[in-house]
């Protein structure tokens, strides 16, 4: 097994979601399939190559930082769940 | 003229029309809606059809014809893949978690096609958040393919495409992240266009994985694709990902010769697993333009088989990172019941995402933890790196690449649902363009020996969407009249 249902579990839990024990069999084994054929990957040297993370050859944009009309608060409150005052609500923190 | 017989005219045929007064936009539209009530109960397009905004579209473009202020898309009535941002109109990325989800602006390109007078139809169905190669991981319904509704139309952007291919839609857009502009595009017989990275504004486009997503035309011919194109490419300062390079009048390359020009075909597109009449297509593509006056040349890009692995890292690693904004704070789905913050947000994504969607995230999860991070997500991006390097190598000697789209016709829907690798394989020849950035274009080339269409793509160099047009432009006129779609 390239991944344990141990590690499952603890991946599931860093990416905030949690799954029935029988989905976790499934998911367990179709991720296992899954890095099995990725691991093809070690096939090949890549010894001295640099990771590419970006599809083009621009590095940088700059634009002046300007204040400009955008969404005034009640649109951008209006998607939300819950909210108050103005203000996104989520249960009690501290 | 009945209702099918307008609608199988192109973009440009029906801006004659709309310009000469033959027929209004108001008219067009209703056809287009009628259409819809009619064939897409059977093909399922479009999650949302917003009939009363397309109509008052219609109204004001109408007004700007008259007043002889019309633009190329002025009145066309197009459909939108629901990963773009409308404002106003219910935006779900096919998944629950957004099911209710009302965007406060536009996405750059819907703004474009917007101030252009275009009518927005409606929202057409994919893939939930673009994972996937056959529609089905839609959290809704599933496409049909038009051709045959046994059929998967293909994935991401299958609504996109079968409502093209049905004629519920006179062009629409796509999203391409590993091949879904293309592949359905092929599946349905139709032109799809995955631009070159850059040269469509993202912004607005929900994010599946930024570095590779690509916003695109999906029409019935090249010339239309290369007039949507024009519309709504160039750089946006909401993009910072986007190419500051000029955009040519891509209209202006669908009428040029490509007589002495090489094309490069892939030794490892054409290898085993390859379906043979996909095979056969390829070949007869191939003599067509050779005899035409193209330089056919074999050519290698020796790391092909590295491209759908690094791929099946690097997407959902961008996807497990993007995706963390799903949380029933600010928007969308929020599960009711909860104990405390971490119980809501658990909870929440549990219950809104689907199963593919949930793999990717875990996929990605993985591969960026610690520990994790140098054998897979470091290792998929030097693979990355290499890929792009072929491709450069490659057209050092050849100024576009033929290859096939997809290894197959279009398969049976539930055919692949219970094997996500055999899925995500599905893929293996589009998506390399992504991972490089290039440009490419689908372009309808045969039917199967069970009536399938099946199409080749055109793959341009670094920012050549021009070179796309003008070899797929040209293949069209080659090949001559395609057959027609059976749905009525």
């Amino acid at each position: 097994m390239k991944i344990t249902k141990e590690e499952v579990s603890h991946i599931a839990s860093l990416s905030r979601l949690s799954f029935e024990p029988e989905e976790l069999d499934v998911i367990s084994l179709q991720l296992n399939d899954i890095l099995i054929y990725i691991e093809k990957l070690n096939g090949l040297d890549t010894s001295g190559v640099e990771p590419v993370t970006h599809a083009h050859d621009l590095v940088n944009a700059f634009r002046d930082d300007e204040v400009k009309e955008w969404l005034s608060n009640d649109e951008a409150m209006d998607n939300a769940p819950q909210s108050d005052n103005g203000q996104f609500k989520v249960p009690r923190i501290i | 003229m009945d209702d099918a017989g307008l609608l199988r005219l192109s973009c440009l045929e029906l801006r004659a029309l709309l310009d000469k007064g033959e027929i209004t936009s108001f008219e067009l539209t209703n056809a287009c809606l009628r259409r819809i009530e009619e064939v897409d109960k059977k093909v399922n397009a479009y999650i949302t059809v917003d009939r009363d905004g397309a109509l008052m579209g219609s109204k004001k473009a109408d007004e700007m014809i008259r007043k002889g202020e019309s633009r190329p898309f002025t009145g066309i009535p197009i459909g939108l893949k629901d990963v773009l941002c409308t404002k106003g109109l219910r935006t779900t990325c096919a998944s629950k978690i957004l099911k209710d989800f009302i965007p406060p602006y536009d996405a750059t390109v819907v703004e474009r096609l917007r101030a252009e007078g275009a009518v927005i139809l409606g929202k057409l169905n994919m893939d939930e958040f673009a994972m996937g190669s056959s529609t089905e991981n839609s959290a809704f319904f599933p496409t049909k393919n038009p051709w045959n509704l046994d059929c998967i139309p293909g994935g991401s952007s299958g609504g996109s495409a079968a409502s093209v291919a049905s004629l519920t839609s006179c062009a629409s857009l796509g999203s391409d992240t590993g091949g879904s502009i293309r592949q359905p595009a092929s599946h349905c017989g139709i032109v799809g266009m995955k631009p070159a990275y850059g040269r469509v504004s993202r912004f607005g486009l929900v994010a599946f994985a930024s570095s590779l997503d690509q916003i695109g035309p999906m029409t019935k011919t090249v010339k239309d694709c290369a007039l949507m194109l024009n519309s709504i490419a160039g750089s946006d300062i909401r993009d910072s990902t986007s190419h500051p390079s000029p955009c040519p009048d891509f209209l202006d390359y669908t009428d040029r010769d490509i007589k002495g020009m090489t094309i490069g075909v892939p030794l490892e597109y054409m290898s085993e697993g390859l379906h043979n009449d996909v095979k056969e297509a390829v070949e007869g593509a191939i003599s067509k333009l050779e005899d035409a006056g193209a330089v056919i040349k074999e050519i290698t890009l020796p790391h092909t088989e590295y491209a759908v692995s690094a791929y099946y890292i690097i997407a959902p690693s961008e996807a497990s990172s993007n995706l963390m904004r799903y949380d029933g704070v600010k928007y969308g789905f929020r599960a009711g019941d909860y104990d405390d913050l971490m119980d809501m947000y658990i909870k929440t994504r549990s219950m809104g995402f689907g199963q593919e969607v949930k793999r990717r995230i875990m996929l990605g999860t993985f591969s960026l933890a610690s520990g994790y991070y140098d054998a897979y997500y470091k290792k998929a991006s030097q693979v990355r790196g290499i890929i792009a390097e072929d491709f450069q190598k490659a057209f050092n000697e050849c100024d576009i690449i033929l290859a096939p789209v997809a290894p197959t016709p279009a398969f049976r829907l539930g055919e692949k649902t219970d094997d996500p690798l055999e899925m995500y394989l599905s893929d293996i020849f589009t998506i390399p363009v992504n991972l490089a950035g290039l440009p490419a274009i689908s372009v309808p080339c045969a039917l199967s020996s069970s009536g399938l269409p099946i199409g080749i793509q055109f793959i341009g160099p670094q920012m050549g969407d021009h070179l796309c047009i003008q070899f797929a432009s040209f293949y069209e006129r080659l090949r001559g009249n395609f057959g027609e779609c059976p749905i009525s």
